[in-house]
């Protein structure tokens, strides 16, 4: 297993717990073995220092120098497109639906029941389908 | 067994930074008594007057009942967002004797570090707060670093 995703300046993360959660932000230092300086203008993360147990790396990097200013982790952040790329991410699509499902009412939770169900009749059918076509060829 | 009659400190939370100053009363004999400030690092203000009387008591020979406080104020970092590296100049009670020590830690904010250095004694010597002073507390720059595992932060590969 190679690993791809770096803790380095400019690397993007998703912030998993926290007053911060569910947001983005650039690793523009690092502190010591357990902390980086961190800071997400774009989604209104404060610059401040957070422990790497609280960051998920993303695929991302922008190009900063180190402990660079707001203005420009604003702008390499525009430059690489970071929001557009996230929001087409399968990690962001997941976070979406978990939400979406947090948030059903008892009603909408009943659709989904019989969606589910009519779902896997028409499954089942068509498997069935093809195991007595192959029973059939023999 | 003795009665104690004080607290003994306790590294609570995060510590913060106090400027406390204060003087003897001034007598007859002496108007103007000599101001005394010094750094202290406690959990609030109780705490950090309490521990500047305790100084006071060791290096001054000036009791809380024979002085007053003149001026007391938490010193909140200058840039709480800028990396620095911190030298502690601290020295505590081990279980056979007492020994000066020198420690470096990288924090964003001094009284970071200094909670950071409280922690770390405890854990690599088990030193209680109470056993430890700390003498003196300085921002030093990257090149003046002595410890290693705060060395191995300077290198910024891009």
């Amino acid at each position: 297993m190679v690993f791809t995703r770096f803790v380095e300046i400019g690397r993007v993360a998703y912030i998993m717990e926290g007053p911060d959660a569910g947001k983005l932000c650039v690793i523009i230092d690092v502190i010591d073995q357990k902390k980086a300086l961190v800071h997400g203008p774009v989604h209104g993360v404060q610059r401040q220092g957070l422990q790497f147990q609280r960051l998920s790396l993303l695929d991302y990097k922008i190009k900063i120098p180190r402990s660079a200013r707001e203005k420009t982790i604003r702008k390499a952040w525009e430059k690489a497109e970071v929001d557009k790329k996230w929001e087409g991410s399968g990690f962001y699509k997941r976070i979406q639906l978990r939400k979406k499902r947090a948030s059903l009412s008892d009603f909408d939770r009943f659709k989904v029941k019989n969606l589910k169900y009519q779902r896997n009749r028409i499954i089942r059918g068509k498997v069935k389908q093809i195991k007595r076509e192959q029973q059939q060829k023999k | 067994s003795t009665l104690r009659v004080y607290t003994i400190m306790k590294a609570k939370g995060d510590l913060k930074e106090f400027k406390v100053i204060g003087r003897r009363f001034p007598t007859e004999k002496n108007k103007n008594p000599t101001l005394y400030r010094m750094r202290i690092f406690a959990p609030d203000e109780v705490a950090a007057k309490s521990r500047f009387w305790y100084f006071m008591k060791k290096l001054r020979k000036i009791k809380k009942t024979n002085g007053q406080l003149v001026y007391i104020a938490e010193i909140t970092d200058k840039h709480p967002t800028r990396i620095k590296n911190i030298g502690i100049w601290l020295r505590y009670d081990s279980r056979s004797g007492t020994h000066n020590m020198y420690r470096e830690y990288r924090d964003i904010t001094v009284a970071g570090a200094v909670t950071q250095c409280y922690r770390d004694m405890a854990a690599r010597h088990r030193a209680r707060t109470s056993t430890i002073q700390i003498i003196k507390v300085e921002c030093i720059p990257a090149k003046k670093c002595r410890r290693p595992h705060v060395i191995q932060f300077h290198v910024s590969i891009n």
